[in-house]
């Protein structure tokens, strides 16, 4: 269940599918991506996306995060949704990396998201959000 | 040195604020250990055999008087009034208590210190060559790129859960003092048509499968770097290992596809993220360079009198040449003889900091052998700085002699280990103690791991020795030809193990073939790879 | 016998299982025999210990007697500073671990 979302606009109701059933042939507008699977394959088909849903079965596998950005960083606007085990301490760089809404498996305490997003005022590097890094504020 | 301006302290002081709150909840009971344990150890927190262990990150090994006394502060208020330099350039603490956590960190964020990044799956601390900034054969000084590179990987969202660890070391002298190459990125900036850059190898490590990172690309220009790096990095994130623990770090993966096909994917990835302008401008390595630039130099350039025998060997063996004329850089051995490598007390670590201040420049390193460095000392204050070194017990003169030995902390204090590394390090340093012996040995690495984790660098020790469990009794095999240095190699094992007093036997006895086969100059490390392992086993096995 | 222990959540000191709290003292430890596991999850879950497990051990005169050497290290304290050890004034303190 989408738990934290970053969007004005309405949710999608429709189901996603694999990227295997989505490449084959689909007119689906929503794909779900495995840590496996190659987000590269999506690139093509971006306009016609509504939701790509990224799973992370197990937190420590930070391959979704690289999927993100891909994603993103190929001019994916729609909704990019982080499903699974999904924590709080994470959302923070997941949201950094792109993603904009959030489906975590076990349910999280509002108040520590809405912390672990406001904790940093700044970022040194430039990633798939609009935070200004560092080293630009410092160079004007 | 550098210093933080309001963007770099307001990082480090939201870190520790940000801690604080997961330690709070995970006191109180909101998240499990399984949940907590990344991020303890993304602050350097581990639960080791006897309490939790901190460890503190020295970035490149640089500190001023300052830093070095806040570590003292910290070992005295919230420890046993010690620590433990490590072999990447840190400081770790063994008797840490998680609520004093928080209050450790906030304490080391106001001298522009924290323990970010320094374990877990992410880039650890940066680690450089110890005599940067001073070396007489380095193209540029490495720290300003490690400052770069310590930022640029400083809560980087997309590489935080990486496969595994993630160490990088920058050097630029043709000497290696960094053991570069045994890095899963080594950077060795040279100067290529006028303009700086970095020769980037990829894919070395210690642990259990050893390897020497293969050249990857000869020039990276300084304005592309870190897109390359964060070229490298994503192909890691992505291909890397994730079902094996212990086949996840890059070097099995540039092991498995083979470098040419990673050097590929990396220039396709690369030639995408470069367009994404995520470089810093050249101001930007410009305005951190300025922080380091040289001292006030004064000194007249006078050599020291040597009328003192003690400290003319002291001079002989820790003193290194300077490129500035007047001065020098001065080792201080954490390797007394029978102590523990790397231990330093609260008090040792106050002297160290105070002949910073008065005598270099207020500027300390720490090295990978586990030993530190006062890097601008003038030549005429050498026997002031030695009569006060002698007076806190650092005036060892054995740097790089067989018993200034790397040692992990092993069963003493490591959970992983599978036997103990400090006491054989002890003996061995004690079977050795006559200096006159040491010094006729020569340059011999004696390095020592606890387990096939490889933290005290057994792998790159002209003599290794690795502990294991032979059947819940601690055993010790013996590798010989490794070398961490510019002349790079894996030493090898050369039989069955041996018991703790074996070791000590064996190793003696290695000795004793070298005297008698060595030709010349030749170093224990070149009379092996000359003969060849024959002659050693004979005496040891025979 | 079978021993439980683990680390203090706080402090991070070794601790051991006495049949109705935690202990410092390895000469305190109970057999858990068959009942560790139980016990276990039920005083991880109450925060009352960290990262706890289950060892062999022999029982001495003396007390309990881990099996494993790294246990008896954890027990008393590092080998190479014995004044930081439980036992601090007992020189031959050490000798109970090799
Ligand atoms: C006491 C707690 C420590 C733990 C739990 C620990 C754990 C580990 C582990 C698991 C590895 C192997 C990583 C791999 O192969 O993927 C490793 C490697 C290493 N550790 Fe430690 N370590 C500890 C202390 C130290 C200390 C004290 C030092 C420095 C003296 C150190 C420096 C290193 C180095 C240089 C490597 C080799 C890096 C490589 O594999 O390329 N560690 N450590
Ligand atoms: S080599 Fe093994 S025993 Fe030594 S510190 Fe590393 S993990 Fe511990």
């Amino acid at each position: 269940m989408v738990e934290f979302r970053y969007r004005a606009d309405e949710v999608t109701e429709q189901p996603s599918v694999t990227l295997d059933a989505f490449l084959d042939q689909s007119n689906a507008t929503a794909v779900r991506l495995e840590p496996d699977d190659d987000a590269r394959a999506l690139i093509p088909f971006l306009d016609r996306l509504t939701l790509i849903e990224v799973a992370f079965p197990k937190y420590r596998d930070g391959r979704g995060y690289s999927a993100a950005r891909i994603l993103r960083e190929a001019g994916y606007q729609g909704e990019l949704r982080a499903q699974g085990d999904v924590l709080v301490d994470q959302i923070a760089f997941m949201r950094r990396c792109g993603f904009d809404s959030f489906a975590p498996e076990s349910s999280l305490n509002p108040d520590a998201v809405a912390r672990a997003l406001d904790n940093y005022d700044h970022a040194y590097q430039g990633a798939a959000d609009s935070v200004v890094p560092i080293w630009k504020l410092r160079h004007g | 040195m550098y210093k933080y301006d309001n963007y770099d302290q307001a990082m480090v002081d939201a870190r520790v604020a940000e801690f604080r709150d997961q330690i709070t909840r995970r006191i109180a009971g909101d998240m499990t250990e399984d949940q907590f344990k990344p991020l303890r150890l993304m602050n350097g927190l581990y639960l080791q055999l006897h309490a939790y262990m901190l460890r503190v990150a020295i970035p490149y090994g640089t500190l001023d008087s300052r830093q070095m006394r806040m570590l003292a502060h910290i070992a005295r208020k919230y420890d046993r009034d010690y620590g433990h330099f490590t072999t990447r350039q840190n400081i770790q603490y063994n008797w840490i208590k998680l609520e004093d956590c928080a209050d450790i960190l906030e304490e080391l964020a106001t001298v522009e210190m924290h323990a970010i990044q320094t374990s877990g799956n992410c880039i650890r601390n940066i680690s450089s060559d110890q005599y940067a900034g001073a070396a007489a054969d380095e193209v540029t000084d490495p720290r300003p790129w490690a400052e770069l590179l310590r930022q640029w990987s400083t809560f980087h969202p997309e590489f935080s859960y990486l496969p595994r660890k993630f160490k990088i070391a920058v050097i630029a002298a043709s000497e290696d003092r960094a053991a570069m190459r045994l890095h899963d990125i080594g950077l060795e900036l040279i100067r290529q048509d006028g303009a700086l850059g970095a020769r980037v190898f990829v894919g070395g490590g210690m642990g259990r499968t050893p390897m020497i990172a293969p050249e990857i690309n000869p020039f990276v220009k300084a304005d592309d770097l870190l897109s390359y790096l964060e070229a490298c990095l994503r192909v890691y994130n992505r291909y890397g290992r994730r079902d094996n623990m212990y086949k996840a770090r890059i070097k099995i993966l540039i092991h498995e596809i083979g470098a040419d096909e990673y050097r590929r994917q990396v220039a396709a990835e690369f030639a995408h993220v470069k367009t994404l302008g995520i470089d810093p401008p050249l101001a930007e390595l410009e305005r951190i360079t300025a922080f380091f630039a040289a001292p006030a130099y004064d000194a007249p350039d006078v050599e020291p009198d040597r009328n003192d025998p003690d400290f003319a060997v002291w001079l002989d063996q820790n003193v290194k040449p300077h490129k500035q004329a007047g001065y020098a850089i001065v080792n201080i051995s954490l390797k007394p003889i029978g102590g523990i490598p790397g231990d330093a007390t609260s008090q040792q670590i106050d002297v160290m900091a105070d002949l910073a201040e008065k005598y270099s420049f207020d500027e300390l390193r720490v090295t990978h052998a586990q030993n530190i460095v006062l890097p601008y000392v003038a030549k005429r204050d050498l026997y002031a700085v030695w009569q006060a070194l002698r007076d806190a017990e650092l005036a060892d003169a054995n740097l790089d002699l067989i018993s200034d030995i790397i040692a992990c902390p092993g069963l003493d204090y490591c959970s992983l280990a599978n036997a103990r590394s400090i006491p054989v390090a002890q003996k061995i340093a004690t079977r050795f103690a006559d200096m006159d012996r040491q010094r006729d040995l020569g340059e011999l690495k004696l390095k020592i791991s606890g387990c096939i984790n490889a933290c005290g660098h057994h792998h790159a020790g002209h003599i290794g020795i690795l502990g294991v469990d032979k059947k819940g009794v601690e055993n010790y095999q013996l590798t010989f030809g490794g070398s961490g240095a510019e002349d790079v190699s894996i030493g090898k094992i050369i039989g069955p193990g041996f018991d703790e007093d074996g070791v000590v036997d064996a190793v003696e006895k290695a000795t004793e073939v070298y005297k008698a086969l060595r030709q010349g100059d030749e170093r224990f490390l070149d009379t092996y790879r000359r003969v060849g392992l024959a002659p050693f086993k004979e005496a040891i096995y025979g | 016998m079978k021993l439980l222990t683990g680390n203090d959540l706080g402090s991070g000191a070794v601790t051991w299982w006495t049949g109705n709290g935690w202990s410092i003292h390895v000469e305190d430890a109970a057999d858990v025999g068959e009942h560790g596991e139980a016990t276990l999850l039920a005083e991880e879950g109450a925060r009352r210990v960290n990262a706890p497990y289950i060892i062999d051990a022999l029982p001495t005169e003396d007390g309990p007697r881990p099996a494993h050497i790294k246990d008896r290290i954890r027990a008393l304290g590092p080998t190479v500073r014995t004044d930081l050890t439980l036992k601090p004034a007992d020189p031959a303190a050490g000798d109970w671990i090799i």
